[in-house]
């Protein structure tokens, strides 16, 4: 029994965070909501060997795990930076898996790719989905308009790495992105068309398929635990600090309690990007059910976090110079991508109902 | 990340389990026949007895003391085992986990010499006698007196409650005041009581689900020889510290063992063919669900401090915070899919649904626990406190104006 991060872990982990440290990614945050230029991460991560953490070693990656990928996630998610991991890494790791010929580049960085998922079938539905354009509805994939709607990471992508109808996987070169970036600046969004692409079949599974998908929910759990880490502080912090009827209001039970819930719920989501590294390491049936455990819970914890973040702050917390609404922004939006936090919850449900048998 | 035993670890699963394999005819049933409960209790005293001498009881305690000198992470790899092999663990969890280790941390050689075998061996079932009906999450409040006679022996009286196994224990450990006139946490003192000297009155208490699970308990002039205090007299509250750290301790690597997991809770939905595909349902499930998963890992963390040397932290009151709001949300859920029949007396539920509320305030209340998360573990200051560095006399004279 080992849960403990390894030296290689801890350093990858610190590295991160350093490599991050060298840009103010929460004002470029507020500054791209009104038009300014995010910082353009990709040449960092591709320095830091991010690009090819998934990709074997033969193949110029690092050959690492999911549980790796989620620990430079967390730290993205900390400092709400924008690096298009989400995208990329589940796109690389199906790319390596069917021996894409350009591997190498992707690996490096030098080719940037994307993941097009689509959600996987359920104990209810045999259909591969994706997001329709408005709505809270889902279309076949791969559907006769050939766009792909809300997809992570899209924008400024080479390769797109496309699961269509029965899981099938297709890498599509040439396809043209409408950016849809919304009510949080800093989340890269396309809409992607592929009338015009070429496109190759890809030789993999569709199981494969399915764990891109749930590989893609860890990602964007880990981010939100990041997110759900820095709201706790800032809380606390300024609990510690702002004084009313000449005491810290963090001497309140009422705002302890609720400071205390963000913990309780973040160490709830980090339990469980344990088990769905683990299970993406050692226990791959129990991959569906890890990744949708962790993407539901850290959903909901982004949710609450961002919020009591902004309730402890007061008015002061709910206005545009405050940090609090950037994380706020960041929460609304993360939680309806990639199927929602609610289709990861439901996944919960159905996978236990099925393994119940009945 | 391994989640697997180290080769040492795995040697002593095998041993262990070769063991379980070996003497599981000889152990009782998980639960008591029906009308049986006496006879039931003596053949769990033997099964005990029979699990320490195969070393699988007192397993943390040092091997001069009777125990087998290892550490948590082998206690837990034994819990397992027995849950594994479907027979009962140790009677007597509190003695053993807790009030043993209190005694071996602060009695004297006498009080080691003459109790630790007994409670291991469980001839002599011991009871934690610290709550009372007017200190519960404020303990220091505890109102016992134990008066210090002429002759060198202490006079007690007083109220204990929520006293589990208090009805066949051999002697309790109880936190008692032996000075009302310093602040409360100095004036306390730990005593050994035996359960069955004069003046000692046991009744059960019945709870919701219409069970005694515990018991109240009476102290009428009841008498403790001079050497029944543990620890040294006035250092009452360091020494139920000490029980406290190994409650947390116990509940840390038993928690598994209260059956609320998520494959159990959706069993009985997946039964039901309309409720397995109402949206509702399914989310409620995925909710419950996805919080007990994480609390297998958070345990396999605590684990993992463990085995690196540390202490369970105040943090892992969190997880107990967790477990029971979950397990309310899922028995709620069941008995919305199930209906009136999850209540009746045979239904596998209704037992829990009924256990629970209590649950919420067992082992610190839900409100206790986040104030002390959130100044231990998230540094945030105290609520200001009225009691601070008062004598326990005047706080008690103030509290009977105020409420007169």
């Amino acid at each position: 029994m080992n849960l403990s991060l390894s030296d290689e872990q801890e350093f990858l982990r610190e590295a991160a965070r350093g490599a991050l440290s060298r840009f103010d990614t929460i004002a470029a945050a507020r500054e791209a909501l009104e038009g300014g230029e995010l910082p353009d991460l990709w040449p960092t991560a591709s320095e830091a060997g991010w690009a090819g953490l998934l990709v074997c070693e033969e193949h110029g990656g690092a050959g690492l795990h999911p549980f790796d990928a989620m620990l430079v996630l967390v730290e993205c998610g900390r400092v709400l930076a924008p690096v298009p991991l989400i995208g990329h890494l589940p796109a690389s790791w199906l790319l390596d898996r069917g021996g894409y010929a350009d591997i190498e580049a992707v690996a490096s960085g030098a080719k940037r790719a994307v993941l097009v998922p689509a959600q996987p079938p359920s104990d209810l539905s045999d259909l591969w989905t994706w997001e329709a354009e408005a709505g809270k509805a889902r279309v076949p994939a791969g559907d006769t308009t050939q766009v792909a709607h809300w997809v992570v990471d899209a924008p400024g992508a080479e390769v797109f790495v496309v699961v269509g109808p029965g899981g099938a996987v297709s890498v599509v070169e040439g396809a043209s992105v409408e950016s849809a970036a919304r009510y949080d600046a800093t989340r890269s969004l396309g809409h992607v068309s592929l009338v015009g692409g070429t496109s190759t079949r890809l030789d993999v599974d569709p199981a494969d398929a399915a764990n891109a998908w749930h590989l893609a929910q860890t990602l964007i759990a880990a981010e939100s635990v990041g997110t759900v880490e820095t709201c706790l502080e800032m809380a606390v912090a300024y609990a510690k600090e702002r004084f009313t009827f000449g005491r810290a209001i963090g001497s309140y039970q009422a705002m302890k309690h609720q400071l205390v819930e963000i913990l309780r719920v973040l160490e709830n989501s980090r339990s469980l990007l344990y088990y769905a590294g683990w299970a993406g390491e050692s226990k791959p049936e129990e991959f569906a059910l890890a990744a949708s455990a962790a993407r539901s819970v850290s959903g909901r914890a982004l949710d609450s976090a961002t919020r009591i973040n902004i309730a402890v702050h007061g008015g002061i917390g709910a206005t545009w110079e405050h940090d609090g609404p950037l994380f706020f922004r960041r929460a609304q939006l993360s939680r309806r991508l990639l199927g929602g936090t609610g289709a990861a919850t439901d996944r919960v449900a159905g996978e236990l109902l099925s393994s119940a048998g009945a | 990340m391994d989640l697997n035993d180290t080769p040492e670890q795995a040697a002593y699963r095998i041993q262990v389990r070769e063991w379980l394999g070996e003497h599981r005819e000889e152990a009782p049933p998980l639960r008591a026949p029906e009308g049986d409960e006496e006879a039931y209790l003596a053949a769990r005293r033997t099964w005990q007895g029979k699990l320490a001498e195969g070393g699988l009881a007192g397993v943390v305690w040092p091997k001069e003391l009777g125990g087998q000198g290892l550490g948590p992470i082998e206690q837990v790899i034994v819990n397992q085992e027995i849950g594994d092999a479907g027979v009962p663990g140790i009677l007597d969890v509190i003695g053993v986990g807790m009030l043993g280790p209190t005694l071996i941390a602060h009695g004297s050689d006498e009080q080691k010499n003459r109790h630790l075998g007994p409670m291991l061996h469980g001839d002599e079932v011991w009871c934690q006698l610290f709550s009372e009906p007017a200190a519960g999450s404020d303990l220091a409040g505890v109102q016992s007196r134990a008066k210090l006679g002429d002759d060198g022996r202490w006079t007690l009286n007083g109220q204990k409650v929520w006293t589990t196994n208090a009805q066949f224990s051999s002697y309790g450990l109880l936190l008692a005041r032996t000075d009302a006139d310093v602040p409360k946490h100095k004036g306390l003192s730990m005593f050994i009581v035996d359960m069955n000297a004069p003046g000692v009155t046991t009744r059960g208490l019945r709870q919701i689900s219409g069970e005694a699970e515990f018991n109240e308990v009476f102290f009428d002039d009841v008498v403790l020889e001079g050497d029944a205090v543990v620890g040294g007299v006035g250092n009452g509250w360091g020494t139920a510290l000490t029980t406290l750290m190994f409650e947390r301790l116990t509940i840390g690597l038993g928690s598994e063992g209260l059956g609320y997991r998520a494959d159990r809770f959706a069993a009985p939905i997946a039964a039901d063919p309309n409720a397995r595909v109402d949206p509702d349902v399914r989310k409620r499930l995925g909710e419950i669900a996805a919080d007990l998963l994480a609390l297998r890992f958070t345990a396999y963390r605590t684990l993992t401090a463990l085995q690196g040397g540390q202490i369970p932290g105040p943090e892992s009151a969190l997880a107990k915070v967790t477990t029971v709001n979950a397990a309310i949300a899922a028995t709620d859920l069941i008995a919305d899919v199930v209906g009136p029949e999850a209540l009746d007396e045979s239904s596998e539920w209704a037992y829990a649904i009924s256990f629970l509320p209590g649950l919420k305030s067992a082992g610190g209340t839900e409100e206790i626990l986040r104030n002390t998360v959130g100044e231990r573990v998230l540094g945030l200051p105290p609520e200001p406190r009225l009691d601070k560095g008062i004598p326990f006399s005047e706080l008690r004279a103030k509290e009977r104006s105020a409420t007169a």
